[in-house]
């Protein structure tokens, strides 16, 4: 039942390490949350899954897959693994709809018909519907890390990855885009994601992991981590940001 | 220090030679010397081997003869160099007389004075041997179906509209040698140069050149005649024209033709 | 001391705004209308105006030579719509093999490196030369042989190589996380490029191109070199039978009615985009 393992994870920038000999477990349909201090590694290690950067040593599994093989077409896989960005990253040029659209069409090589009844009701779960035909730049951040998940999500990956998604979003935004990852929680999806919204980690996550230096420090449910962390640094940490 | 000296000399001496200059005193650039202008690089069979100073090749040589009516003598000439553009452009000039082929028309006369012309050319289409061989022949019908060419700023551009009328338009050329590199590259098949240049041209730069025929001076309205160019209104003008007048009367103007442009006979009249 | 009573409905600063505005109107006409004084006065003074007029502004002239010159324009404007599309599109073929990272299409990136750097160093007219009568020296067939033909190709080349810069700027410009975001998706490289880099590139890069255009206009006098009878070989044929130099100056009238509307345009659409960005 394990969906993603990480074993022995070694990733350097330059002589720089950034993260260092790292295991993860993340078992299917489970909710991991990654906290830690700025620069402890979080996102380089979502891109590092995503293969957008690739690792210097170390295993990715995916299903029982070696998908950290450099010699292995990373397209296929990163099909399969959803990433949503701080930063939203849509495609200014497009619409919402084409936003959505553009990875099915040219990967699937369905056409806008085939696909829209789906996305429709994409749009439609998370409150989207009269904004398919807008620009970016004519939404709310909200909005737009809304429409990034469900573009992520029309993929329809088997595991999806988030950066800090509400970081960047004016606090009562937040809530709206947490809603959407409590709806996925509860449909079943395997998700990791790094963030700094401690009181959503402990309400719907199944494992926290704290990061520092590039490693995981301490990691359990999140009852016992916020309630009884064992490490100093983690208590630190946490008392600094509760 | 010996060269410098040996000048000072002679400029000396050509300035004890200005009494004679009865007409020219006080009118040159210089005085005691006329400076002459050509092209640069001046052409064969105007210049020979670009070298005004050798008295070689006609424009050369009428222009000692000139200078020598006028009174002075061949070492008081002098020669620079100009372009079209700078021939014509107001304010001061730099030559008393320009003599490379500017041919006499009314409008050119409004801007610059022109001396008496000194050449009546025959206008001659210069083409390759393979477009003769493709069969085409010294008349109308058969010239107008030809693609042509032209030096631009000479009045062959005029007269080949009304001498010849070509079906398509002409392609035009900042030189003699662009021209000729064009009809290499066969984008043209033939040009209109005055007789002289195309028989020149016929005969050294083009390889496989030939003369198709010509149109001898007196076929048109406007005869292209070469006059001495000199700026508007100059008083030098009256003693180039007497110093014209005097050698084509004595027959000194027919010589030197016959010397520096004999060949130009055996070519075809255009019918 | 009596404070002024502000107008109603405007705010302190606004009225002095509004008059300091009006007192530069005021300067800027002033100092305009001497200078323009000062040109028309003393021009007209210098002992060589009457024949430099009468050289380069001569009205009779300029009449009788504007139709010809006008009609002789066409034919550049055509040259320039048959090269600014190829242009737009052999530019972008070059700036995309200057990208290319697969190491079996390395000598494609060579050229590309290699091509941009000789035509961008060698002066257009030499270009025009060069192709315009040394292709067809080579001995190819009518109508292949036309100066029309390589003339354009030479500036299709020459031009191509300055517009690929422009566009592989406008490629860099894109921020790198873009293309992570297209990747994340599964996209490939290269659809990654196509759909989502170089569409927001191209739109980035339209006023630089239009400044190119521009030039592209005027250079197309150069073929004029090689034969082509345009406006620019015009002026100079009517400047040698008049022996009057107004045909040049009707010519750069008529090149400006073009170009200066088109620079406006171009400075307007930079502009727009500046403010888009901040
Ligand atoms: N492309 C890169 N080149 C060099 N160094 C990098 C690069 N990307 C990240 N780093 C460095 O790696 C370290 C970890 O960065 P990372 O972005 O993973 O941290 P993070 O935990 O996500 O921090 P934050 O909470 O601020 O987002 C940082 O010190 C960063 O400077
Ligand atoms: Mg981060």
């Amino acid at each position: 039942m394990t969906h993603l393992v990480l074993r022995n994870i070694q990733k350097s920038f330059g002589n720089k390490t950034v993260i260092d000999d790292l295991d993860l477990e993340v078992a299917e349909g489970d909710m991991v949350c990654l906290i830690g201090a700025s620069g402890s590694g979080k996102s380089t290690l979502l891109r590092c899954i995503n293969l957008l950067e690739p690792i210097d040593d170390g295993y990715i599994e995916l299903d029982g897959l070696d998908i950290s093989d450099p010699e292995l077409d990373p397209q296929p896989v990163r099909q399969r693994i959803g990433l949503v960005f701080q930063s939203f990253n849509l495609f200014p040029h497009m619409t919402a709809e084409e936003n959505v659209m553009l990875a099915p069409r040219r990967i699937k090589r369905l056409s806008r018909e085939q696909l829209r009844p789906d996305i429709s009701a994409l749009f439609q779960r998370f409150g989207l519907s009269e904004h398919m035909q807008h620009y970016p730049d004519q939404l709310s951040g909200g909005q737009q890390q809304r429409v990034a998940i469900i573009r992520a999500l029309a993929m329809q990956p088997e595991i999806m990855l988030f950066d800090e998604i509400t970081s960047a979003l004016d606090p009562e935004l937040v809530g709206e885009v947490l809603d959407v990852l409590r709806q996925l929680k509860a449909q079943g999806m395997t998700m990791v994601m790094a963030t700094h919204e401690m009181g959503f980690a402990r309400e719907v996550a199944d494992k926290v992991c704290f990061l520092s230096g590039g490693r995981i420090l301490e990691q359990g449910p999140p009852e016992q981590l916020f309630g009884n962390p064992q490490q100093a640094r983690t208590q630190a940490f946490l008392s600094a940001v509760l | 220090m010996r060269l410098m000296t040996l000048t000072a000399i002679l400029a000396l001496s050509a300035g004890s030679a200005l009494a004679q200059n009865a007409c020219a005193t006080g009118k040159t650039l210089k005085e005691g010397v006329l400076t002459v202008a050509t092209g640069n690089p001046a052409y064969f069979p105007w210049v020979l081997e670009d070298d005004p100073n050798s008295q070689s090749g006609f424009e050369s040589a009428v222009a000692y003869k000139v200078a020598e009516k006028m009174g002075f003598k061949s070492d008081q000439v002098e020669w620079v160099r100009t372009s079209f553009d700078e021939a014509i452009q107001p304010g001061a000039k730099n030559f008393d007389v320009n003599l490379q082929q500017f041919s006499i028309t009314e409008d050119r006369a409004k801007v610059v004075d022109f001396s008496a012309p000194y050449y009546s050319a025959a206008m001659a289409v210069l083409t390759t041997k393979p477009v003769v061989e493709g069969g085409a022949t010294p008349d109308l019908a058969s010239l107008k179906t030809l693609k042509w060419g032209a030096q631009a700023s000479t009045t062959a551009v005029p007269m080949l509209q009304d001498l010849i009328g070509p079906d398509s338009d002409p392609l035009l050329y900042n030189d003699n040698a662009d021209v000729v590199e064009a009809m290499k590259s066969n984008q043209i098949d033939a040009a209109l140069f005055d007789l002289p240049t195309a028989l020149y041209l016929s005969a050294v730069t083009l390889e496989n050149g030939a003369l198709l025929g010509q149109f001898p001076a007196d076929r048109t309205q406007n005869p292209d005649r070469f006059g001495m160019l000199m700026s508007k209104d100059n008083p030098l003008k009256e003693c180039v024209d007497a110093a014209l007048t005097e050698i084509t009367s004595d027959g000194t103007l027919d010589l030197l033709e016959d010397e520096w442009l004999a060949q130009n006979t055996g070519v075809p009249v255009i019918k | 001391m009596t404070l002024p009573t502000p107008a109603p409905g405007k705010t302190r600063r606004e009225i002095h705004e509004a008059r300091a505005r009006q007192r530069g109107i005021v300067i800027a006409s002033l100092s305009t209308l001497c200078v323009v004084a000062a040109v028309v006065l003393l021009v007209p003074l210098a002992p060589g105006w009457e024949a430099v007029q009468k050289s380069f502004f001569n009205g009779e002239i300029f009449l009788r030579t504007f139709p010809k010159l006008l009609q002789a324009f066409l034919l550049d404007v055509a040259i320039f719509a048959w090269c600014a599309p190829l242009i737009a599109v052999w530019a972008l073929v070059i700036a995309l093999c200057r990208d290319v990272r697969n190491p079996a299409l390395y000598p494609l990136r060579l050229f590309a490196v290699l091509y941009t750097d000789i035509f961008r160093g060698v002066p257009v007219v030499l270009v025009v030369y060069l192709i315009g009568f040394g292709v067809p020296g080579l001995g190819l067939p009518r109508p292949w042989n036309s100066p029309y033909i390589w003339g354009s190709l030479a500036l299709i080349l020459t031009y191509s190589a300055y517009v690929a810069e422009i566009y592989r700027s406008g490629i860099e410009s894109i921020h790198a996380s873009q293309r992570a975001a297209a990747l994340s998706l599964g996209m490939s490289k290269s659809d990654a490029m196509r759909f989502v880099i170089l569409p927001q590139a191209l739109r980035r890069v339209v006023p630089a191109n239009m400044n190119m255009f521009i030039a592209l206009q005027k250079d197309v006098a150069l073929l004029s070199f090689i034969g082509p009878v345009e406006v620019l070989r015009q002026a100079g044929v009517f400047k040698s039978l008049l022996a009057n130099f107004t045909p040049y100056v009707v010519a750069a009238i008529i090149f400006l009615c073009v170009t200066i509307p088109a620079t406006r345009y171009a400075d307007y659409l930079i502009a727009k985009q500046n403010r888009a960005r901040s």
